[in-house]
């Protein structure tokens, strides 16, 4: 701003009284307010419209059922969906049962003991490591003591190990939810205290505790970094029969294709994008739908 | 029936003792290959030498130009995110209408929920382009735009944090600073935000911590050439990417260069687990002071 740009604002300041520069001020925070939350919606807009942009017209059926190939145009995504799928499912197998019983541990027996209160501790810090981390574990562990090499073993138990932190919260806070009144009602029945948790309080916090796993799993499917540190390849022309068969993801696949300077491979990458974000957003989608219609539904 | 109650409980505590065996595990693979790397390079040399070079045949092990990295692009990310996230939160909290936070704050919570690598080809094939028009040196590879879209990324965890901070300020605050006159610009800036301050740090901090183990859009769009530099034009390594770069290429186990993921992983965690801890103990204390 110039000398007479500065003076100009001076002379008008004179004009005004205190209060209505400050009202002023207010005002203009408002929509600087509006402006910065509009950024963040704007970014998101960009993104996806580049990614559709560049993406939908390379995404068809070949492109979704094909083999992939070291040239752009034939290159199909078949082989990493289905990885990506064998990862989701063992991971949810491995992850859930065991995320679940732990929060239920935590939630409703001993909780207010030192070791449930090293464990709380514990699992607040796991949730802060960064996700590669996680990677160099499941390397040196199930890689290589328990020589599982690069199979969806050792991914699924990999990113296991990573989203258990928060299963174990959501779990925790849908438990937390449960009123204590339906407990004692069971315990004034004759139930015994695990026939209280599978009959009474399971089924009344079912829906939290499905929206946690969902996001919880959602999160696992974009996860990268670990699944290539634990030496997941990039090039996989077969698609795994068994647990113990290496594999190649989604987004392992999209990181290769987006990592080569050739623009043909980067459209790849697009519309593999728009295949991960629509399996991403469903997931999500299908987590808020069933928050939304528990939180409608029951009143204690 | 008092047997089989036993047992489950044991079977659940199992369950949950596994968290530990989680944390023991990570410092246990840490800290062994750790020492295995400690015992041909000096820890001197790790933290003094201004060179990284441990894949060339003329090996050097400083990792200072891989610090300085990280730290580049999280201080980018940081310039962006804790501004305009704060601003978001103020703006959510005191002034917006109901209709647009309902509307607003899922559309943020969505930019959360994306994939790293998407915002890794985001990074690479939209911002930087874009900016190489506004910045002709810049390079193909650099830590500006990485750094510009992990602000983006960590934008949500800012904003709905202090969001909460803000919205935990007892309502009397307000009320007594409307009473003496106040506009509700100063009231926010002047009454609200400095009581939500802990509240606030915690969110700033796990934001940081957040943007410095974040592995794919540095992966993709800085570079992979360490380099002691604060220049955000240029292409930059940073930990995570090298860890990344060494689990692509074809290093044999057991070997030095195979330890030198260890070691930097170790760094990272020590500093991760740092940040983190402070913010945990930041909230206690802000928790203490509201009750």
């Amino acid at each position: 701003m110039g000398k007479k740009g500065k003076s100009k604002i001076k002379k008008r300041l004179k004009y005004f009284s205190n209060t209505r520069v400050y009202e002023y001020q207010d005002q203009a925070f408002k929509y600087f307010g509006l402006f910065c939350t509009l950024i963040g919606v704007v970014v998101l807009m960009l993104l996806l419209g580049d990614v559709l942009y560049r993406g939908l017209s390379r995404l068809d059926w070949d492109f979704i059922m094909g083999l992939p190939s070291r040239r752009a145009a034939r290159a199909g995504i078949f082989t990493a969906w289905v990885g990506t799928l064998w990862i989701m499912v063992l991971t949810a197998v491995i992850a859930f049962p065991i995320g679940i019983s732990a929060g239920l541990y935590l939630e409703e027996y001993n909780k207010r003991s030192r070791l449930s209160n090293i464990i709380e501790i514990n699992i607040a810090n796991l949730a802060g490591v960064p996700s590669i981390i996680y990677g160099l574990l499941g390397l040196e562990l199930f890689a290589r003591a328990l020589r599982l090499g690069e199979s969806v073993l050792t991914g699924a138990l990999t990113l296991s190990l990573l989203i258990l932190p928060i299963i174990i919260v959501s779990t925790r806070e849908a438990l937390k939810a449960v009123p204590y009144s339906i407990r004692e009602g069971s315990y004034a029945l004759g139930a015994s205290k695990w026939q209280t948790i599978w009959f009474q309080v399971l089924p009344a916090g079912v829906s939290g505790i499905f929206t946690g796993v969902i996001l919880s799993l959602s999160r696992a499917i974009g996860e990268t970094a670990p699944l290539i540190v634990i030496g997941a390849l990039t090039f996989v022309p077969f698609v795994p029969e068994g647990v113990l068969d290496s594999f190649t993801v989604l987004p392992i696949q999209i990181f290769n294709w987006v990592s080569r300077p050739q623009k043909e491979f980067s459209e790849n990458a697009a519309a593999a994008i728009i295949i991960l974000l629509s399996i991403t957003f469903i997931m999500n989608g299908i987590a808020v739908y069933i928050r939304h219609k528990w939180q409608k539904k029951v009143k204690w | 029936m008092k047997l089989r109650e036993t047992i489950i409980e044991k079977l659940l505590l199992a369950c949950s003792l596994l968290t530990i065996f989680t944390t023991v595990g990570i410092i246990g693979v840490l800290i062994f290959e750790t020492i295995g790397f400690f015992k041909e390079v000096s820890l001197i040399e790790f933290l003094t030498d201004t060179e990284w070079t441990p894949l060339f045949s003329n090996k050097r092990f400083g990792i200072l130009p891989l610090l300085t990295g990280t730290l580049l692009t999280t201080l980018i990310a940081t310039v962006v995110a804790v501004p305009l996230g704060l601003t978001i939160a103020v703006y959510l909290s005191e002034y917006s209408h109901k209709t647009v936070r309902n509307l607003v704050k899922p559309m943020l919570e969505v930019l959360a929920a994306v994939p790293t690598v998407v915002y890794g080809y985001f990074a690479l094939v939209f911002v930087t382009p874009m900016f190489q028009k506004i910045i002709p040196s810049l390079a193909g590879f650099n830590a500006l735009s990485p750094g510009i879209v992990m602000g983006i990324m960590i934008l949500p965890l800012v904003s709905s944090l202090s969001e909460d901070a803000l919205y935990a300020v007892p309502k009397s605050l307000r009320e007594g600073s409307f009473a003496l006159g106040a506009t509700k610009f100063q009231t926010s800036w002047k009454v609200i935000v400095p009581s939500a301050f802990s509240g606030i740090s915690v969110s700033i901090i796990l934001a940081i911590s957040r943007a410095i183990g974040e592995t794919m859009i540095v992966a993709i769009a800085a570079g992979q050439q360490p380099r002691l530099t604060f220049d955000p034009t240029v292409p930059i390594e940073t930990m995570t990417t090298y860890i990344v770069q060494v689990s692509l290429g074809d290093v044999p186990h057991d070997s030095v260069e195979y330890r030198t993921i260890f070691a930097v992983g170790m760094t990272l965690f020590v500093v991760t687990l740092l940040l983190n801890n402070i913010s945990f103990w930041l909230k206690k204390k802000f928790q203490k002071h509201h009750r």
